[in-house]
């Protein structure tokens, strides 16, 4: 891939980008050719990320930190390889802050766990979230909330689909412990003030969890100057692997945090009658770790550095703000969410007047162009606007203008087949 | 796969113009069911006397062949007895369960055999049973309530 000028995207070379995604070239039932729209639910993987996960499997296959022999340690070197790739990704200042995980849910559970088993949450202490969070970043915290018996507040959305903050100086008070919130919602699209929010609750000696899953994949991200406390994104939303996630926290706090999963490698030493624990990260990596998933997560880190984040965010700006003129232009449908590309990432969900979402998907699907529709894991942010669920469209660096032309012929096409 | 095949005539006539349709009173027992992976809902009443299904009436929430599922099977099961309710559910279920090579029987399954094709899209199988499962719930509360 290389970093030619395109007429109509930017600067990214769609032609080469897309070669270098096999599946982009499937043909699915009746010889459709395939238009992939559910990028916010899983990204494709590139060649670059098939390969070096069957590369490791092939010559480097072993179980790392543990084993003895050549082919541990280039198992654990290619491992460790992956965490200085990520560290240097976003921005981390210490390579021991890059945590692996399984995914982002995963992330944020461990914060919420280990956070409440540390002490800093007393009785009456509040956890502040946001109505428009994955389930992922709500359920947790009521966890959190039941254990600990702390209180759950959240910030509300405005009309237009902005975060609320009209009322941050009565939600974040001084028994406020955490604020997490998402950097970009999945089902909204928002991009979030995050700054904003993160100096609030600064102020009130409240540490902040940034769920990234939708940010790190399509903007920039620097974890160093952002001032969160931990940020939170999974793998297999930036071209790599699915069963890798990772939690960046700020070193000082992961140390002075207890264990979340105990086992394997996050040891110091085992008795019968206790354990004494590893410094960060392996302190919160129980057990053999998704290996070959880092392994490729570190391939898609660099395909992405090599294409330039800069210009994957401009994509995505161009990319979204043609669909959200594309989209409403068609008599019917409502987007549920910004109507305009600013602060705004690329997933953007809609509904379409007496035709329900599943049906939306399931008539497309018959033309080859796969959203997701229904609740996206985020039944609160639906229910503030009313809808049971939406269709979801949603866009990465190698969607096309002609895929998004696709999606309005298609939805012509539902609206044609249901009679609207 | 052929659309067609899933949106039959008969199901799409259902979903526009449900049978049945509002939660009505007398009812012995009402449940609210909800499909987890898409969130579609259904609150469903049945009124049983003795052995006869006398009402089900219903709210849903949902997708063309959710909602066209819950009107037939107001349709099938109204009056008739218990029995002859459940079995109609197995056999529905049967036929969805049965990824297309279960032949329908017609004059049991009456325009519940418009919903052979859904079989053939195993995403769609639970929309399809979702009020069929909600009806077996209500009336097995019902028959609870009356036990001595």
């Amino acid at each position: 891939m290389t970093d030619t000028t395109a007429v109509d995207h930017g600067r990214l070379d769609m032609t080469g980008i897309r070669q270098d995604f096999p599946i982009l070239s499937r043909r699915l039932s009746g010889d459709k050719p395939l238009v992939y729209l559910d990028s916010a639910n899983t990204s494709q993987k590139p060649q670059a990320v098939l390969d070096a996960v069957d590369q490791h499997y092939r010559l480097h296959n072993a179980n790392v930190a543990r084993a003895m022999h050549q082919l541990g340690a280039e198992a654990t070197a290619a491992f460790e390889e992956a965490r200085d790739v990520v560290a240097g990704f976003i921005g981390a200042p210490s390579r021991d802050e890059v945590v692996f995980t399984k995914n982002a849910s995963e992330a944020l559970n461990l914060v919420a766990r280990s956070v409440g088993d540390s002490g800093r949450l007393a009785p009456g202490d509040n956890v502040v979230i946001t109505e428009m969070e994955h389930h992922s970043n709500i359920v947790p915290w009521q966890l959190l909330g039941n254990r600990n018996n702390a209180e759950l507040r959240w910030f509300g959305i405005t009309e237009d689909g902005r975060l609320d903050l009209s009322n941050i100086d009565e939600l974040i008070d001084e028994r406020t412990r955490v604020v997490s919130l998402t950097w970009v919602s999945n089902t909204l699209g928002t991009i979030n003030p995050v700054r904003e929010v993160i100096a609030k609750a600064h102020a009130v000696g409240a540490l902040v969890v940034i769920d990234a899953a939708q940010a790190v994949p399509q903007m920039p991200v620097d974890v160093g100057s952002l001032g969160a406390d931990f940020v939170a994104f999974t793998g297999h939303k930036m071209l790599g692997p699915t069963g890798i996630g990772v939690l960046w926290g700020r070193y000082d706090l992961l140390a002075e945090l207890p264990p979340f999963l105990g086992g394997g490698e996050m040891i110091e030493t085992v008795t019968m009658e206790g354990a004494t624990f590893a410094k960060p990260p392996h302190r919160f990596e129980a057990g053999t770790p998704p290996i070959a998933q880092a392994v490729g997560l570190g391939a898609a880190v660099r395909y992405l550095q090599d294409v330039g984040m800069a210009a994957i965010a401009s994509h995505e700006q161009e990319i979204t703000a043609y669909g959200l003129a594309r989209l409403q232009e068609i008599e019917g449908l409502t987007i549920v969410g910004p109507t305009t590309a600013v602060d705004r990432g690329g997933a953007v969900s809609f509904t379409l007047d007496s035709v329900h979402p599943h049906d939306i998907a399931q008539v497309l699907d018959s033309v080859g162009i796969a959203i997701r529709a229904g609740h996206h894991c985020a039944k609160p942010v639906h229910k503030r606007f009313g809808v049971q669920s939406s269709a979801r469209a949603s866009f990465y660096l190698y969607t096309t203008t002609a895929e998004v032309d696709a999606l309005a012929d298609g939805l012509r096409y539902v609206q044609k087949y249901f009679g609207v | 796969m052929n659309l067609d095949s899933l949106y039959q005539e008969i199901i799409l006539d259902h979903y526009k113009r449900p049978h049945g349709a509002g939660l009505r009173e007398p009812f012995r027992a009402e449940v609210h069911h909800v499909n987890p992976t898409c969130g579609d809902e259904i609150t469903l009443r049945v009124d049983v006397e003795g052995d006869r299904v006398r009402d089900v009436s219903y709210a849903a929430e949902g997708c063309s062949i959710s909602q066209a599922s819950a009107s037939v099977l107001n349709d099938l099961v109204v009056g008739k007895s218990v029995e002859d309710g459940f079995a109609l559910l197995d056999e529905f279920t049967e036929l969805m369960q049965g990824r297309g090579t279960v032949e329908p029987n017609e004059d049991h399954l009456e325009d519940a055999v418009a919903f052979a094709g859904v079989a053939q899209f195993p995403a769609r199988v639970k929309c399809a049973l979702l009020s069929w499962m909600a009806f077996k719930d209500a009336v097995a509360q019902s028959v609870a309530q009356e036990a001595p």
